[in-house]
C-alpha cells in the first residue's frame, strides 16, 4: 500500500452567509448548478416541486435544493447548516450554507470556524443592513482567511457602477472598522449569472475575478499558516497493540513490532520529522521522533492537518488531552482563560455556574468567574453584562480545574479555540476563542 | 500490508485530506466511548470507513467490531464478502435479522416487499443488546437532502431518534460526543466525501469490493427505469419482460429496492470515469426507497435509521 501524494486537486472549504431575501439560495443554487453539481434527478425533483408550488414551466425554486427538511419546505425557511459539495478542475469545494435569519450567531459560528472563506451576501438594492454587519462581526472575530461580500442583484440596479461603488464602499467601511483585511468586494447577479462563473460583460467597469474563479485561486487556510507555525500535535489515544497487531504481519515484522507504542493525532500546525526533538504538554519532557505513520503508513515526514502517530526514542508520559510540540515552544499552562463567547444555548450563562471545557482533546471543568460585557452587533461597542443570552457574544473569564496549553486565537486558531458543554447533559452551551 | 516510505508531503490531495480527516474522526470515537461498533454491510461506504479503520490503528488491530443488519434480501455475494472481510481482518461480527423479527411477529412484512424501512427496530435492538454507545456509518452528506444537514458526530436518544432542529452545533474540528446513559451517537467519518471521492480512494488505495460493483451479465427487468435483479426475492410482474444485460450496481442494498444501471465499466478505472460523468444520483439511479416521498430518508432517519 503506498499512499500517493498529488498535489492536485485541494479542498477548499467556504461558508455562505446573507440576509432574508437576499438570494443566497439562489446564489447557491446557481453555483450547483453551473459547476454541474447537481444531477439530473435532483433537477428533474426540483422541477416537479416548483412546479407544484405554481411556479412557471421550467422554473425552478433553487431554494428546494438546500432546503432538506421537511419543516424547511413547509414554512419556507432554512433551519440548519446544510454541506454541499461541487468541484472544478482546480478544486473541491466544501460549502457550508449557513441560514441568515433563526440562530443567526449559531449557524454563522458553524460555517465559519471551518471555513477558509465566507461570502456575504448583500442584497444591492438595500445595501449593507444590520444583518450584514453582524455576519461580518462574527466573521471577523472568529478571523476567517478570507471575506468576500457579493453585491447580489446587481441586474436589479441596472449595472449601475456608481450604486456598486457605493455598496461596496459601505462594505469597506464595516470591515475596516471590524479590522477585516483584503475584504473582497463583487457585483454578481446569482439570477442571471453574472460574475458567479465568469466575467460578466454587462459590468465592463469591473475588473476583478468572478466568484468562482476567485475561490478557485484563493490560498486555503491549511497552506497559508501551517507550515511556518511550530508543531502542536494534541494526543488522541496510544496506540499499544502487543499481542494485537493486525492479521497479515510478516512474523518479522511483528517481532520489530512487538513493542511498539505510539501517540496518535490530527497534527494541529507545523511540521514533524524523523529525528526531531519534541516536547509534552503538561508534562514538559523531552523526547526525539523515532518513527511517523501518516494513516497508518511509514514516512519520514508528515505535516498539519495529516492523521499520524509517533513513536519516541524513550518512554514519556503522554495520554489523550497531552499536546505534542516542537522543543522550546511549550505554551504556557493556563488556569484562568479571558475569552470571547459565542452563547449557542438556550440557558443563560451567568457567573458561578460550573462547566466542562473542551480544548483540543483535552476535556477539564471549568467554572464560569465573571461575564465583563456582551458585544452589541449593531454599535459594535461592548456593553456591561450580568449574562450571555443565546446568540449573544460577549467576553468572559473563566477557571480551570487543570491546565491547558491556550494560546492567543489570534495567532493559532486550533490553540486558541474550545467548546463551553453542560457538565451533566453534555449540550455544547457556547463556542470559546482566547482572548490576546 | 508492504510499508513504503514516500516523499516529504508539499501538497495534501483532497483524498489525502479527507483521508486525515475521517482518520480524526474515528479515532476521537475510539478514545471516548466505551463500546463503538460499525455497521457493517459491504456496502463501498462502509467497507472505506472499515478501511480507513485499520490504517487509524495500524500496526494494531482494529479495535472494535461490526454489525450488519441482514434483511435477509441481501445479494449473497456481498454477504461472502462481509464475511470474508471480517475473517482476513480478525474482527468480530455481529449479525442483526430482519428475517427473525418478521418470523415471530415483531415486524410485519410491508406490502411491496421493500425490507429497507424495517431495519430499523433491529438495529436499535442490536445497540442496545450490545451496549454500543457510538455507532459508526458510512453515510455521506452528498447522497441526500437530510443526510446535507447531519452532523458528523450525531446525538440520538434512546429510541434512535435524529432531531434535526436540535442538533448540536459542530466547530471547528472539536466534536462533543458527551450523552447521557440511553443515549448513543452515529458517527460519521466520511461525511464530507462525494461518491466520486469514494471511488478514488478505493482505487488509490486498491480496496477490494464486492464483484457485484463492477460490469457483470445479469437477468434483469426493467421496474420505473430501474434495472431489478431477478431473484428469490424481487420477482418480476408479468408484465415485466426479463432479460440479459451488462450491468453494475452503484448502492448495494437490499435486493428487493436496488437497482443496477447498464454499464461496461469492469475496472475501478472505468468506474471512476463512469461516476465522473454520471448525470444521475447515486440513490437517484438505484433507490426505490427513496423514490417514496421527497423526505423518505429523512421520515427514516427520525426514526432511527442511519
Amino acid at each position: 500500500m503506498t499512499a500517493t501524494l498529488t498535489a492536485t486537486p485541494t479542498l477548499f472549504r467556504f461558508a455562505t452567509a446573507g440576509s432574508v431575501d437576499d438570494g443566497k439560495s439562489t446564489l447557491v443554487g446557481r453555483l450547483l448548478h453551473d459547476s454541474k453539481a447537481i444531477l439530473a434527478d435532483q433537477l428533474e425533483q426540483v422541477a416537479r416541486t416548483s412546479a407544484d408550488r405554481g411556479f412557471a414551466h421550467g422554473a425552478f425554486d433553487f431554494a428546494l435544493l438546500t432546503d432538506g427538511l421537511r419543516a424547511e419546505r413547509e414554512q419556507g425557511i432554512t433551519i440548519d447548516v446544510a454541506y454541499r459539495y461541487f468541484s472544478t478542475g482546480a478544486r473541491s469545494f466544501i460549502l457550508a450554507d449557513c441560514p441568515g435569519h433563526v440562530q443567526y450567531t449559531r449557524n454563522m459560528v458553524t460555517g465559519a470556524t471551518t471555513a477558509d472563506a465566507v461570502v456575504v451576501l448583500v442584497d444591492a438594492r438595500k445595501g449593507v443592513l444590520e444583518q450584514t454587519r453582524r455576519h461580518l462581526a462574527v466573521v471577523a472575530l472568529l478571523r476567517v482567511p478570507h471575506v468576500i461580500v457579493a453585491v447580489n442583484k446587481i441586474d436589479l440596479i441596472g449595472f449601475s457602477a456608481e450604486a456598486f461603488a457605493d455598496v461596496a464602499a459601505q462594505a469597506q467601511a464595516v470591515a475596516s472598522e471590524l479590522g477585516i483585511e483584503g475584504l473582497h468586494v463583487l457585483p454578481v447577479s446569482a439570477l442571471e449569472g453574472d460574475n458567479i462563473v465568469e466575467r460578466s460583460e454587462r459590468t465592463p467597469w469591473y475588473d476583478g475575478p468572478a466568484l468562482l474563479e476567485l475561490l478557485e485561486t484563493l490560498p486555503a487556510a491549511d497552506g497559508l499558516e501551517h507550515e511556518v507555525e511550530p508543531l502542536r500535535l494534541p494526543v488522541q489515544l496510544v496506540l499499544r497493540p502487543q499481542g494485537g497487531l493486525a492479521p497479515g504481519i510478516a512474523p518479522d515484522e511483528a517481532e520489530r513490532l512487538r513493542d511498539y507504542r505510539a501517540v496518535a493525532g490530527r497534527i494541529a500546525s507545523g511540521v514533524v520529522r524523523v529525528g526531531d526533538r519534541v516536547e509534552l504538554f503538561p508534562a514538559g519532557t523531552a523526547a526525539t521522533v523515532s518513527g511517523i505513520r501518516a494513516a497508518g503508513v511509514e514516512v519520514e515526514e508528515a505535516t498539519a492537518p495529516q492523521s499520524v502517530s509517533l513513536e519516541f526514542d524513550a518512554d514519556i508520559d503522554a495520554a489523550r488531552g497531552a499536546l505534542v510540540v516542537s522543543a522550546g515552544t511549550l505554551p504556557a499552562a493556563q488556569r484562568e482563560v479571558d475569552a470571547e463567547l459565542f452563547q449557542l444555548d438556550a440557558r443563560p450563562l451567568t457567573p458561578g455556574i460550573r462547566v466542562l471545557v473542551k480544548h483540543g482533546t483535552a476535556t477539564v471543568q471549568a467554572i464560569v468567574a465573571q461575564i465583563e460585557s456582551r458585544y452589541d452587533l449593531d454599535a459594535l461597542t461592548h456593553e456591561p453584562a450580568q449574562a450571555l443570552q443565546t446568540n449573544d457574544i460577549g467576553r468572559v473569564r473563566l477557571r480551570l480545574a487543570a491546565d491547558l496549553p491556550l494560546e492567543p486565537y489570534r495567532t493559532s486558531r486550533h490553540g486558541g479555540s474550545f467548546l463551553v458543554i453542560h457538565p451533566s447533559d453534555g449540550a455544547t452551551l457556547a463556542a470559546g476563542i482566547v482572548r490576546d | 500490508m508492504t510499508l513504503s516510505t514516500t516523499a516529504p508531503a508539499t501538497a495534501l490531495s483532497t483524498l489525502d485530506l479527507l483521508e486525515a480527516e475521517a482518520i480524526h474522526v474515528i479515532r476521537e470515537v475510539v478514545a471516548e466511548f466505551e463500546r463503538p461498533v460499525l455497521l457493517f454491510s459491504g456496502g463501498k461506504d462502509s467497507v472505506v470507513v472499515l478501511h480507513l479503520a485499520t490504517k487509524a490503528f495500524a500496526p494494531g488491530r482494529v479495535p472494535f467490531p461490526v454489525l450488519h443488519v441482514d434483511t435477509g434480501h441481501n445479494f449473497p455475494e456481498v454477504l461472502a464478502f462481509r464475511d470474508e472481510t471480517v475473517e482476513r481482518l480478525g474482527i468480530r461480527l455481529e449479525v442483526a435479522r430482519v428475517q427473525d423479527y418478521i418470523d415471530d411477529g415483531r415486524l410485519q412484512e410491508r406490502a411491496d416487499g421493500t425490507r429497507n424501512p424495517l431495519q430499523t427496530v433491529p438495529l436499535l435492538d442490536a445497540i442496545a443488546a450490545g451496549r454500543h454507545d457510538a455507532v459508526f456509518g458510512g453515510a455521506r452528506r452528498d447522497e441526500d437532502k437530510a443526510r446535507a444537514k447531519e452532523r458528523i458526530i450525531s446525538l440520538r436518544d434512546e429510541f434512535g431518534q435524529w432531531d434535526p432542529r436540535n442538533q448540536r452545533p459542530e466547530l471547528w474540528s472539536l466534536y462533543n460526543g458527551r450523552h447521557t446513559p440511553g443515549q448513543h451517537v452515529r458517527a460519521f467519518p466520511i461525511s464530507n466525501w462525494t461518491e466520486l471521492d469514494v471511488w478514488q480512494y478505493i482505487e488509490r488505495e486498491g480496496i477490494a469490493l464486492p464483484p457485484l460493483y463492477f460490469a457483470h451479465e445479469r437477468e434483469v427487468y426493467d421496474r420505473d427505469g430501474m434495472w431489478r435483479p431477478v431473484g428469490p426475492f424481487s420477482p418480476p410482474r408479468e408484465d415485466e419482460s426479463v432479460e440479459v444485460r451488462t450491468v453494475r450496481y452503484r448502492t448495494v442494498g437490499d435486493m428487493s429496492c436496488t437497482g443496477a444501471v447498464e454499464s461496461d465499466a469492469a475496472d475501478l478505472a472505468a468506474i471512476v470515469a463512469e461516476v465522473a460523468v454520471s448525470t444521475l444520483t447515486e440513490r437517484g439511479a438505484t433507490r426505490a426507497d427513496d423514490r417514496l416521498s421527497e423526505a423518505a430518508m429523512e421520515d427514516r432517519k427520525k426514526d432511527g435509521y442511519f
